[in-house]
């Protein structure tokens, strides 16, 4: 879907410098995200899963600039981005917000809450005072709060209210696209689901786009269509979420789903641990990153790093098993039995 | 149940806080047989990790303080010993590993001493001696080239990796108890799958008890062979596993049970809203009468504000702490 896309992400890399000092060069470098290609489309929820270090909020950052990514081209409405100076970017950042993930230091505890939801406005055309109030108003009681709770601080509200004024203040200058950052991962079971039914009503109130990162593959697939997953930079699977787990293709995937915890007590995993830790992104294995843990890999895995193709209609892997002779190798070993 | 190694009975544990006593434990009462894994589940606040750490007298005081009960370990009552009697079981007989890896491993010492220091003070064994037991535990708890690495600290593992140190730590004196308060919530979800097969593994062989504190129902699912429900200091549901996942008693456990969002949920399913547990846990300084999860319940009536509800016995071996258990004809069908 080109023409419904609101962002475009194309060939994404981010490189932070270790070491090194004000004049000295850097004497390593942090591979964050290694050349990540997606679209977000209007209205849609993109889900980017995966664990700590996989550079999944590295990306959220690199969308709103705020880092710059290394090298790629990031096209929001049919513009790129990055080539903006601070003025014309700045009109165009009014319509992407971002949720952060703790709202404890996401708030600022000396700001009363109308402050904090109307901060937004700050960066463009004010509305007047009265008008700032009002809006505010309507923003908390759009979230679930009371517009009394205007002049409180955040410290007189709980993790998952704290939360749901993050998210007022995401909607305050009614943006198209929001980054939600892991927005339910600090919150108890009972209130994360508050806040995930939030999240859809709005998007389903204001055609909001999201991109819903989270480690959490079951709320992921939750609120999203389409999901990536992750590993150490770049994405191994890129499908809609109903395909996830009916068929997942890549070893990867099949190992963090098989990895969660059924809540089913008469189902119980005899084993359900993949062996070994994810490698270092200061020293990538070569190849695919993901062959040193991978009970199906083979030599053409050690040395060459296979790229995102078509799977399946939507569904794409990043696996050397999707490449003919791979394909060949899993049946012989039984993997797609 | 097998012959019961740990019992705590009516036990509260109060805190002095700026607005007012939080009685942050009220009235807990569970037990656990040999080679048993009780999972002890509630959300933040619910008192799960304070009542394990007044097992092993953790509890700081002040501001805290045990107003009441027995905590029954074999034949004796902790909450009697002296600070010496309860350094003896502690690390010993009873040992505990935690949420975060980092901050409960000493950061200037290599793991391999703080693995061996249990044997040393326990056993009295030297310090060659202590070592060579650490790194056959290190190995045991997969540590990769365990003899190479008891000069290591602990900033130079993953978090997966330090929490092996934890539980090597905590099982080497081979303890009759392990307390574990959220051992994975910190890790990965691979590793946190790691790190379960690991506690299984090592509980079968070594025949174990085992106290498993968590949030995560699914955790508890896996693990478990009798679970706790806590909601605001009290004990609201006690069940079998089974029977408390396929027939929950409480509104609360039925609401965490169905507030979780499944991975492999239909499509039908996961285009409905998630069912949610309307408000939010009520401050343990401004506690109602009646019934905790009152105002939060879908099938409240007059009496639950009124009144606080027991502990009914359900069935064999599941008791819940709801008036519907009285009433059920107050069970209303559309929640």
């Amino acid at each position: 879907m080109p023409d419904a896309a609101l962002l475009q992400v194309t060939d994404l890399v981010k490189n932070f410098p270790l070491g090194g000092g004000v004049l000295a060069k850097p004497t390593s470098w942090v591979k964050a995200v290694a050349g990540v290609s997606f679209t977000v489309g209007r209205g849609e929820s993109f889900g980017l899963v995966g664990e700590s270090g996989c550079g999944k909020t590295t990306i959220g950052r690199l969308v709103l600039r705020l880092i710059e990514p290394t090298r790629g081209r990031i096209d929001f409405d049919g513009q790129n981005i990055l080539p903006l100076g601070r003025k014309e970017f700045g009109r165009l950042r009014r319509r992407m917000q971002i949720i952060f993930q703790d709202p404890y230091s996401s708030l600022d505890p000396r700001m009363t809450v109308e402050q904090i939801v109307t901060e937004p406005f700050l960066a463009g055309p004010r509305p007047a005072r009265g008008a700032r109030r009002e809006a505010a108003q309507a923003l908390l009681e759009k979230v679930g709060l009371r517009a009394t709770d205007l002049d409180k601080y955040p410290h007189e509200f709980s993790g998952g209210q704290r939360q749901r004024i993050g998210i007022a203040r995401a909607l305050c200058v009614r943006p198209e696209l929001i980054v939600a950052d892991e927005p339910v991962s600090a919150l108890d079971v009972s209130i994360q689901a508050q806040v995930i039914n939030l999240l859809r009503d709005l998007q389903q109130e204001f055609g909001l786009s999201y991109i819903f990162i989270s480690h959490d593959l079951s709320v992921v697939a939750h609120i999203c269509s389409r999901i990536a997953v992750m590993y150490l930079g770049s994405i191994v699977e890129l499908a809609p979420s109903a395909g996830f787990s009916r068929e997942p293709r890549h070893p990867y995937t099949e190992a963090l789903l098989a990895a969660v915890p059924l809540p089913d007590p008469h189902r119980r995993a005899a084993s359900f641990a993949m062996e070994g830790d994810v490698p270092s992104p200061i020293d990538p294995p070569p190849g695919c990153a993901f062959h040193p843990r991978c009970p199906h890999a083979f030599d053409r895995c050690r040395v060459e790093k296979p790229r995102l193709i078509a799977a399946a209609e939507g569904h794409q892997v990043a696996c050397w098993l999707n490449d003919g002779q791979g394909l060949e190798m899993a049946e012989s070993i039984g993997h797609r039995a | 149940m097998s012959a019961c190694l740990l019992s705590i009975e009516d036990l509260s544990v109060s805190f002095q806080t700026p607005e007012g006593v939080a009685r942050a434990v009220d009235r807990v009462s569970f037990a656990l047989g040999r080679g048993e894994t009780l999972g002890i589940v509630g959300e933040s606040g619910c008192g799960k990790s304070v009542t394990s750490l007044s097992i092993l007298g953790l509890v700081p005081s002040p501001p805290g303080r045990i107003e009441s009960g027995r905590i029954g370990f074999e034949d004796r009552n902790l909450l009697e010993l002296d600070a010496e009697a309860l350094r003896r079981i502690r690390g010993r007989e009873i040992s505990m590993i935690f949420q975060e890896p980092m901050t409960s491993l000493n950061p200037v010492l290599p793991i391999g001493r703080q693995v061996a220091e249990p044997l040393m003070i326990h056993f009295r064994l030297d310090r060659s001696q202590a070592l060579a037991q650490a790194a056959e535990w290190l190995d045991r708890v997969k540590i990769p080239a365990a003899r190479k690495r008891l000069e290591d600290y602990p900033h130079h593992l993953s978090g997966g990796m330090r929490q092996r140190v934890m539980i090597a730590m905590a099982m080497v004196c081979g303890p009759k108890l392990l307390i574990a308060d959220e051992p994975t919530t910190a890790l990965d979800v691979t590793i946190q799958a790691q790190i379960l097969s690991l506690m299984l593994g090592l509980k079968q062989e070594l025949g174990m008890s085992l106290l498993l504190i968590t949030h995560n129902l699914g955790v508890v699912a896996q693990m478990a062979d009798r679970v706790v429900v806590m909601y605001a200091g009290q004990v609201v549901e006690a069940a079998a596993v089974a029977d408390l996942f396929d027939r929950p008693f409480h509104p609360y456990t039925q609401g965490l049970l169905r507030s979780m969002p499944h991975i492999g949920a239909h499509e039908k399913d996961r285009a409905a809203r998630l069912q949610e547990i309307p408000g939010i846990v009520p401050a343990i300084t401004q506690i109602m009468p009646g019934c905790r999860f009152a105002e939060r319940c879908p099938h409240a009536f007059a009496l639950c504000r009124e009144k606080a509800p027991d502990l009914f016995p359900i069935r064999e071996g599941q008791r819940a702490r709801c008036w519907l258990r009285e009433y059920p004809q107050r069970r209303r069908a559309d929640a």
